[in-house]
């Protein structure tokens, strides 16, 4: 057991957080976002150089290695910087799934496209009915020659509008909410009959609506194996999970850095308000919160590497509950504190609170996860 | 970062896993397991056993009598002991006396006590509190002062927890009154059959009388029991309460006792059906395991940064904290499991003199018995120690800067 970062690990920690704190302030971030795909090009290319983007890649398939407590060191720097690049959905949530579903065959040159910044991604699992479970399937994906045939629509997907692939689930047998029957199709941004309507979200991000009509794939499009996608789904969602945990962490540890120096700073009554121990308290609170989410984001990242799925669902499970939880109290407490100024556009604290907001509200909010959590204490006794 | 144990790890593990359950005597591990009231024979007993293993004061440096384990065997070593159902060691000697006796004792002091901690001769209790000092510690008015080689004490302590069994206590005392008050403080070690020396019990809300006021008249104590030097005493009690950082947030006995809320509520039913699987239960569960799970978390990445060479920081705060706040949101678990139950007052583990005690014992299971009162009683955690709102303030000053 050891509960260390590696040598490596601090110097992907050190780089990253350098790299937000010198080069990407709210100012660029708002330039970033105002730019073709909401997000800058130059700015991809550089993650890329700094190797990035090959993390939780081996490096007999193009990447520089590393597993989730990497990614998820760098995903807890993004959090701190509000990043707005499309790391997640490229990175850890398209990586992952070549990673672990692509064709032997192919898996390598995707790989290595997406290392070097050449290859951006999505995934698209999300249905209007299905909220958070990622077994309710409504999209059809029928045989067709040696191919399939897929009809149906998805909302939610970050970044599918700058994607060059889309990694959609779609339903091959079974009713709408079976496990068995699921199988993931990647497909060309660019295929016939799939159009994608793309929007800013709350939090500064982008994402897409898909619909897909008569959309034709060949049987290669398949990652994983047909019908069974699900348990890739979920394996690749309890990662995601647990790194946007870690991003959450980031986000946290900032906005209570920047509370904790406004309220410093701000005098009211002839004195800081950092002075008055109502405050301070509330501010110990919010930092107390931002440790133990860190804490569970970093064991959830850990075992996500491990052999032992049921541990590993279970943590990630806990992470995102807490972060869930977390993020909403440190976020409210951050305007709250910061008064007037805190419901401004101006100020960072409203954008991290808008995006802790939708962290939670990405691959299951905290009451989802506590469900799971729940269930899975049956099988505990 | 790594959460799988080496092979010398595990092979440690299964050691102290079989050596601990083998060695603890079947009436201790039978109390412990159903909350009951222990007396001072029982942790007497069970500290020499630890001692003849060499295993009761696995903090200390190895040259006076500790293990010299790295804080994951120390981690491990704390499971198995919650695991094997062993009863709380007495930390008054073990984790505060001893330390500070290593740091700031004399070659002598070291000599005579140390050795009488480990073998549990001397029972050490702890005189920081007083009526008129809590939070406010440095407040203390017990005075100290000098007549020829000994120094003569008044005064009163309080909350001495188990003074009642004790053969000593270390107390903070006033040696002066000049400059702020932090600075005339002394530690004395005070011998509990000094004339002058009086302890009375103070009842608890949940029945027990663990808590004592103990009065100091007159006390002569001799000179060469003082610690550190004359004045110096605020330095020693800042140590003391911020050196055991090891099993403050109380991570092991808190999972031993979320397994005792499983075991319970697989037992109880609700709409005929085990409480267990009562779905609003489950999730109440649930919650508590998250900030366990973070708890026991925060804890080993702060230890092992602390192995690693990071200097000891503030954050025991947090582990404090936290740590009585998971233990409490568990004691609260066990009553809501046990239902309607809890109403019943055990005259089994209540002292003789409370009223109702003298009842035949109510016809209830033996695990409903004593859930009400741990509830009660564990509402001390978040007070003693420096009080939760102390915590938060040194949070956020030391930490926060504020």
């Amino acid at each position: 057991m050891n509960f260390t970062f590696s040598d490596e690990q601090l110097l992907i920690r050190d780089m990253a957080e350098r790299f937000f704190r010198d080069e990407y302030d709210l100012e660029t971030r708002r330039k970033h976002q105002a730019k073709d795909g909401g997000f800058c090009r130059e700015t991809w290319a550089q993650f890329a150089e700094m190797g990035w983007l090959a993390l939780g890649i081996p490096e007999d398939l193009g990447g520089v290695g590393g597993g989730a407590v990497e990614m998820a060191i760098l995903m807890e720097a993004m959090g701190g910087g509000l990043a707005v690049e499309p790391f997640l959905s490229t990175v850890v949530l398209g990586g992952s799934l070549l990673r672990e579903g692509a064709a032997e065959d192919v898996r390598e040159e995707l790989l290595s496209r997406l290392a070097a910044g050449e290859l951006l991604l999505s995934f698209a699992y999300a249905e209007a009915q299905s909220r958070y479970d990622l077994n309710d399937v409504a999209t059809r994906a029928r045989a067709d020659g040696d191919g399939y045939v897929i009809d149906g629509a998805k909302i939610v997907a970050l970044h599918a509008g700058t994607a060059d692939k889309i990694a959609v689930t779609a339903r091959t047998s079974g009713e709408d909410r079976d496990r068995d029957g699921i199988t993931i199709f990647l497909i060309d941004a660019d295929a016939p009959g799939l159009s994608v309507r793309d929007y800013p979200t709350v939090d500064g991000l982008r994402a897409g609506d898909l619909a897909l009509e008569g959309v034709r794939v060949g049987a290669d499009a398949v990652l994983g194996s047909v019908g069974g996608g699900l348990e890739l789904a979920e394996s690749v969602v309890d990662r995601a999970a647990a790194l946007v945990a870690a991003e959450a962490a980031g986000a946290m540890a900032a906005l209570t850095r920047g509370t904790v120096d406004y309220l410093k700073e701000r005098k009211q009554f002839g004195r800081p308000l950092g002075d008055f121990q109502a405050l301070q308290h509330r501010m110990t609170e919010m930092y107390m919160e931002t440790e133990l989410t860190r804490s569970l984001a970093y064991m959830a990242a850990v075992l996500q590497d491990g052999e032992d799925r049921a541990a590993a669902r279970r943590a990630s499970s806990q992470a995102k509950a807490k972060a869930g939880q977390a993020g909403r109290l440190i976020g409210q407490e951050a305007v709250q504190l910061h008064g007037g100024m805190g419901v401004t556009d101006e100020m960072p604290v409203g954008h991290y609170f808008k995006r802790l907001t939708m962290i939670d509200h990405s691959f299951g909010d905290s009451a989802h996860h506590l469900d799971r959590l729940a269930d899975m204490e049956i099988s505990v006794t | 970062m790594d959460l799988n144990l080496t092979p010398e790890e595990l092979a440690f593990q299964q050691e102290v896993r079989e050596t601990l359950r083998s060695s603890i005597p079947a009436d201790i591990k039978r109390k412990v397991d159903l909350g009951l009231k222990l007396v001072k024979d029982d942790y007497v007993t069970w500290q020499r056993i630890l001692n003849d293993l060499g295993w009761v004061a696995p903090g200390w440096p190895k040259e006076y009598g500790g293990t010299g384990w790295s804080p994951v065997r120390r981690f491990l070593y704390e499971e198995e002991l919650a695991a094997a159902s062993s009863p709380r060691l007495i930390t008054f000697g073990l984790k505060m006396l001893g330390p500070v006796l290593i740091e700031f004792g004399t070659e002598e002091q070291k000599a005579h006590y140390l050795p009488r901690i480990l073998s549990s001769e001397d029972w050490w209790c702890q005189g920081f509190s007083e009526p008129g000092a809590g939070s406010d510690l440095a407040s203390l008015t017990t005075r100290a002062e000098r007549d020829g080689d000994h120094y003569v004490v008044n005064g009163q302590k309080t909350w001495t927890t188990l003074a009642q069994y004790a053969d000593w206590i270390f107390c903070l005392v006033r040696t002066s009154t000049e400059g702020k008050k932090q600075q005339g403080i002394s530690f004395l070690l005070i011998d509990m059959k000094t004339p002058g020396v009086t302890v009375r019990p103070i009842q608890t809300l949940d029945g027990g009388r663990e808590i004592n006021d103990v009065f100091l008249e007159n006390v002569r104590v001799p000179v060469e029991n003082l610690v550190g030097k004359e004045n110096d005493g605020w330095t020693i009690a800042k140590f003391l309460l911020g050196h055991e950082r090891f099993g403050i947030a109380g991570v092991a006995r808190s999972k031993k006792q979320m397994e005792r809320v499983r075991e319970i509520a697989a037992k109880e039913t609700k709409r005929g059906r085990p409480l267990i699987e009562d779905r609003q239960f489950r999730e109440s569960i649930a919650r508590v395991e998250i900030e366990l799970a973070a708890l026991e978390m925060t804890e080993l990445r702060l230890l092992s940064e602390e192995a690693a060479g990071r200097k000891p920081g503030p954050e025991s705060s947090i582990l404090k904290l936290k740590g009585t706040q998971v233990q409490q949101a568990i004691t609260e678990l066990l009553l809501e499991a046990v239902g309607n139950r809890a109403h019943v007052f055990d005259a089994g583990i209540l002292e003789d003199e409370w009223p109702g005690a003298d009842n035949d014992g109510p016809d209830l299971p033996e695990y409903a018995a004593t859930v009400a009162s741990h509830y009660f009683n564990w509402r001390k955690a978040s007070i003693y120690g420096g009080s939760n709102e102390i915590q938060r303030t040194i949070i956020a000053k030391a930490i926060l800067g504020l």
